[in-house]
């Protein structure tokens, strides 16, 4: 490889720092995405980063100053506020909670994007950047304490909001595990239900905000949702999904980065799409609970039950008046048994294979193995 | 708002591109509005921002694969990416243990993501020309010209017509799946026409709500419409009159107002419809229930004053002629409100109050509170509230 060609991949000083935030973003929402993800409640992710927007932008008409905690607070208590008015809905027993998502998001999104357009045309808050997060620009809005550049911004924000997910996951870890996968126990230990529920929400909200202006709102539910249920299908273990699904969520952000560097296309629709990718793979090729791992299952399955088949009509008829006809492989093909021809062949050879049954020319006989599969299969 | 309004209607009548504004705003709605009404019923709510968010890089990539921009071109990509979105939504729920949330989350962010790739490449490689495109994503209603109205007239016909078609079959998937499957219906194909019918109804919307809120108007006006009725016809009709109403509207305030964008401003209106008849529908409605639950415990707190006034003149040889004071029953039952039940009963004939402010029961009042006592009502247990 000849330098010029090494020289291409190297990664500028601003391209290294993107990449990192959209690691440390990755992280942070897969963190508590995979709790959402397993508590069902997915697309409550997707509800709370469209409706922060009119938190932000009420905030912002305060302060004006969109750098500034307290659009971070307000934002995220509209996060909260979505959660609270979702479920005041969905127990008022008139709508279905999805219907009821479907009802409350929407609305406070187009408040968000009417309070926008109406009153803040001309100023550095448009919904362009506000949906798509303007990532590229990320090194530029440096944090600067007492003169010193301490490096972006947006690194520490996240980088922050991460951590705290981290403490919080490490240290309810056993609350959350319980809460998440038997809440009535849960209950009746004494843990509230509705504080985990709430207190999740919350960091589900500060995360949002956080990730705001990097991954913009529309895609944080890609990285909240996608890597944790890749992570899903490769483990049964809480502690493995979490940290798989944040292995999994930095790679899809890497990979977008990079795709999006390549093509020059948007950073957060390609880390989306890259992350959307990953869940792809995954779904197709995990081991145990992949698409082709599955197809296989059910093939395997349907030519073992066949063998099992074979065997408990040869063990039916060992020893009756009809052993000799019913035995013949040409009898299997015929109408009785309703078999094709190929159908049979492969599944008296691959029941001979496995010692079920021995031949003797048309003439089946069952072993000793067979006659076990055939009672076994009776008995349960 | 009455001025707005009459500017609105005479404007209406005089301007060409407003009415084809309107009449092309009030056809989404009525479309969305009834086949929402199914996606709703059958729990598919969330189903509709999937499908009309997987719209945009179908949109994106018939233009960047045909350089047009004729709606039926762009409808026909967003129908396909947004059909292929619903596909692999019931395809991961199937196949795995991936829940639909999660499914639904993972397909509509990384379809969007792609439209929004494909969006920037069409930005930076096709140069200007396709400048048109980005108003789906909030859409834009004043964008909106006679061939626009031509193809979502079209489509919406298409759609209500097979909805007709298929009326009992979809009625019967809705309601019981499984009856309809041993009816011998092909439960999967029907799914899938109606699925289909959902994702044409989204896509017909999508120039005037835009890919990130039409999911709103596929779930607000079956919610505002199942507060009315109980009958799944005028649920389906009810929700397209919701639905048009809110589109007209909506349209006709963003075009008259100043930079009032025109998705957001039918998704106020629908959902204000919505939350209206939440309130206000007078069977279901909360309002309505609130005062009947009132009611209820109004008629309980009589009962059970009536129910005490009785025990305690059953002490007495002469039921009718044993007074007894308000604050002896206020003791007893520890209820609010005891004069005011008393009260009740006095209107009612069956109480009445001496000029010393006891209170007796009259003879009717005796026979009622021995029926109540008799059919062993709330507060009525012999033996207990000795004075």
């Amino acid at each position: 490889m000849n330098p010029d060609a090494l020289a291409s991949f190297a990664l500028s000083a601003p391209q290294i720092e993107i990449l990192a935030i959209a690691m440390v973003t990755a992280v942070g929402c897969a963190l508590v995405g995979s709790f959402l993800m397993l508590r069902r409640l997915a697309m409550l992710s997707d509800a709370i980063s469209h409706s922060i927007l009119p938190g932000i932008v009420v905030a912002f008409f305060v302060v004006k100053d969109l750098a500034s905690p307290w659009l971070v607070l307000a934002a995220a208590a509209t996060g909260v506020l979505t959660v609270f008015l979702v479920e005041l809905l969905h127990r008022s027993g008139r709508l279905k909670e999805d219907a009821a998502i479907g009802l409350v998001f929407p609305a406070l999104f187009s408040l968000g994007i009417v309070l926008i357009t109406r009153y803040a045309g001309n100023v550095h808050l448009d919904t362009d950047a506000v949906l798509l997060g303007e990532l590229a620009f990320a090194p530029f809005d440096r944090l600067l304490v007492a003169g010193r550049d301490l490096g972006p911004r947006h690194l520490w924000v996240m980088g922050g909001i991460t951590l705290l997910n981290l403490a919080a996951v490490t240290v309810f870890f056993k609350e959350l595990k319980l809460a998440t996968f038997d809440a009535g126990l849960a209950a009746t230990l004494g843990l509230s239900p509705a504080l985990i529920h709430y207190g999740l929400v919350t960091l589900v909200s500060l995360t949002a905000v956080g990730a705001f202006d990097a991954v913009g709102l529309i895609l944080l539910v890609a990285l909240m949702i996608a890597p944790p249920a890749a992570a899903y299908l490769l483990t049964d273990r809480l502690h493995w999904l979490l940290v798989v699904a944040c292995g999994l969520g930095a790679l899809a952000a890497a990979l977008g980065y990079g795709a999006a560097a390549a093509l020059d296309a948007s950073i957060a629709g390609s880390m989306a799409v890259a992350s959307g990718l990953v869940f792809g793979v995954i779904f197709l090729v995990a081991p145990r609970r992949g698409l082709l791992a599955e197809v296989a299952r059910r093939r395997r399955q349907k030519w073992e039950f066949a063998q099992t088949m074979l065997a408990i009509h040869l063990a039916q008829h060992e020893g009756d008046a009809d052993e000799e006809e019913e035995s013949r492989e040409d009898h299997l093909r015929g109408r009785h048994v309703g078999w094709t021809p190929a159908f049979t062949a492969r599944v008296v050879s691959l029941a001979e294979r496995r010692g079920l049954v021995t031949r003797a020319g048309e003439r089946l006989h069952l072993t000793e193995l067979g006659r076990g599969a055939a009672a076994k299969a009776l008995a349960r | 708002m009455l001025a707005l309004g009459i500017g609105a209607l005479s404007a209406l009548a005089t301007d060409y591109t407003l009415r084809t504004v309107a009449l092309g705003s009030a056809a989404l709605g009525l479309v969305s509005g009834a086949l929402g009404a199914f996606a709703v019923l059958r729990r598919q709510s969330l189903l509709g921002d999937a499908v009309s968010h997987a719209a945009l890089p179908g949109i994106v990539l018939a233009f960047l694969l045909t350089g047009s921009k004729a709606p039926l071109v762009l409808v026909v990509g967003a129908a396909l990416t947004g059909w292929l979105a619903s596909l692999l939504v019931l395809l991961i729920v199937r196949a795995s243990r991936i829940k639909l949330d999660s499914a639904l989350g993972i397909v509509l962010s990384s379809f969007f993501g792609l439209g929004l790739v494909l969006l920037s490449l069409a930005q930076r490689h096709a140069g200007a020309s396709q400048a048109g495109l980005d108003r789906f994503l909030f859409g834009q209603a004043a964008a909106l010209v006679g061939a626009d109205l031509v193809t979502m007239a079209g489509l919406g016909a298409l759609v209500l017509a097979a909805l007709l078609l298929f009326w009992k079959e979809f009625k019967l998937l809705s309601f019981d799946a499984a009856f309809a499957g041993s009816l011998g219906l092909p439960v999967r194909r029907l799914e899938v026409v109606l699925t289909s019918l959902l994702v044409l109804a989204i896509v017909i919307g999508l120039q005037t709500v835009g890919v990130v809120l039409m999911s709103a108007m596929i779930v607000a006006p079956a919610t505002a419409a199942r507060q009315w009725t109980d009958r799944l016809g005028r649920l389906v009709l009810l929700a397209g009159a919701f639905g048009a109403l809110a589109g007209l509207v909506g349209a006709l305030l963003s075009s008259l107002v100043p930079r009032l964008p025109t998705g957001p401003t039918i998704v106020l209106a629908i959902t204000a419809i919505a939350v209206l008849s939440l309130l206000f529908a007078p069977q279901r409605g909360l309002v309505a229930a609130r005062l009947r639950a009132a009611r209820q415990r109004r008629r309980l707190q009589v009962d059970a004053v009536l129910a005490d006034l009785y025990r305690l003149a059953a002490q007495h040889p002469e039921p009718a002629a044993a007074p007894h004071a308000a604050a002896v029953l206020r003791a007893m039952s520890e209820r609010h409100g005891v004069l005011r039940s008393l009260g009740r009963l006095a209107e009612t004939g069956l109480a009445r109050e001496d000029a010393d402010g006891r209170w007796r029961l009259t003879p009717a009042g005796v026979a009622a509170g021995r029926r109540l006592a008799e059919t062993g009502a709330p507060g009525a247990e012999p033996g207990s509230g000795e004075p």
